[in-house]
């Protein structure tokens, strides 16, 4: 009886919550691999990536203001880590029946109008980004890679100014990056920014 | 002469109606806003964080218009714009002017968002739209989208 309680209370907590549990990945949990169509045609998982330290995954789209306003810095993240073995995946997650500007061919002319030197990938079944627990863009996960896979190590936001590169006090992903080249410590594990809801 | 006068009388009038009629947004960082989310008063407080480049806030935008008319004596709807400064002008005011906001409309500008999210509430991870409705007795923190019927029966809960 007393557990039977316990499990009405329970179910009636996930019920009422007007708060939606978190899922999706916490820090260390093993991140799933995919198979995801790139905006060359080709299809990019992360078991391409033999010699990858990690990987910085960014879940961007085209249409949201402040994934626009990050492109620039996604970019110089590709730039200054792919070499280090940390590349930038990208991954529009949104539904493009609900958001036409994010169709594949929006994904090529926009990667093209920036030079995007990552992958920008479409989760066309949108399969990926609820594993992940991604809730909307831009919305960043630091994978290192293990022997158990790739371990998640970082949940957020790119920095802590969306609005000026130059009045950046935090570089959230960098530290996290650096700490993780380094094989050092670092403690903002999770931070939390606005971003538009990912479009179902 | 007289037409001179006309013009200037004419002219005089438009710019009044233009001061009555121009919208002033409030703007301020977390630290102005938070006292919005701690209102003591004995009425109930509706708190949605929305910003005019977000579809669904757009969309459930008139169903808090339509409470705040339908439940004027008993609660006060706040509308916490996340619009950005630069389109303050181009897209919040014009949007705001259109719409014919009638309820309170706060404007949050601060781009240490880390800083406050967590602050409004530990569960809500940035996405928007988001509502809070509390009163003296009950808070509760919504991170989900809203139709008129459901935002109202929410709201009962609180009476």
């Amino acid at each position: 009886m007393k557990t039977f309680l316990s499990l009405l209370l329970l179910l009636s907590t996930v019920v009422f919550s007007p708060v939606s549990q978190e899922k999706g990945y916490d820090i260390g949990a093993v991140a799933t691999d995919f198979e995801l169509k790139n905006i060359d045609g080709n299809t990019v998982s992360l078991s391409d990536f033999k010699d990858a330290k990690g990987f910085i995954i960014v879940f961007t789209c085209n249409t949201c203001p402040y994934a626009v306003a990050y492109e620039d810095r996604i970019e110089a993240l590709n730039k200054k880590y792919a070499s280090k073995g940390f590349p930038v995946i990208a991954i529009m997650p949104n539904n493009v029946k609900t958001k036409p500007g994010d169709s594949m061919k929006a994904m090529q002319i926009r990667a093209k109008e920036k030079g995007f030197t990552f992958p920008y990938l479409m989760d066309a079944d949108q399969s990926i980004y609820p594993q992940y627990g991604a809730t909307k863009t831009p919305h960043i996960y630091v994978l290192e890679s293990t022997d158990r896979g790739p371990v998640v190590q970082y949940i957020g936001a790119i920095d802590d100014n969306y609005k000026d590169p130059a009045l950046v006090k935090n570089k959230y992903v960098e530290i996290a990056v650096d700490a993780l080249l380094n094989g050092t410590r670092f403690e903002i594990r999770k931070t939390k920014a606005i971003g538009c809801s990912i479009k179902i | 002469m007289k037409y001179i006068l006309v013009l200037v009388i004419f002219l005089s009038l438009s710019c009044k109606f233009e001061t009555k009629d121009s919208v002033i947004l409030e703007v301020h960082d977390f630290e102005g806003v938070a006292r919005y989310l701690e209102l003591k008063g004995s009425k109930t407080y509706v708190v949605n964080f929305w910003a005019t480049w977000c579809a669904p806030c757009v969309k459930e935008l008139p169903y808090f218009e339509t409470l705040q008319a339908n439940y004027s004596d008993s609660i006060e709807v706040v509308l916490i714009s996340l619009d950005f400064p630069h389109q303050y002008e181009t897209k919040l005011k014009p949007f705001i002017k259109k719409q014919n906001l009638k309820s309170k409309i706060v404007v949050l500008d601060d781009p240490d968002m880390n800083s406050w999210i967590p602050k409004v509430n530990p569960q809500w991870d940035g996405a928007i739209p988001v509502t809070l409705i509390y009163n003296e007795s009950k808070r509760l923190f919504y991170s989900r989208t809203f139709s008129y019927q459901e935002l109202e029966s929410e709201l009962k809960t609180f009476f």
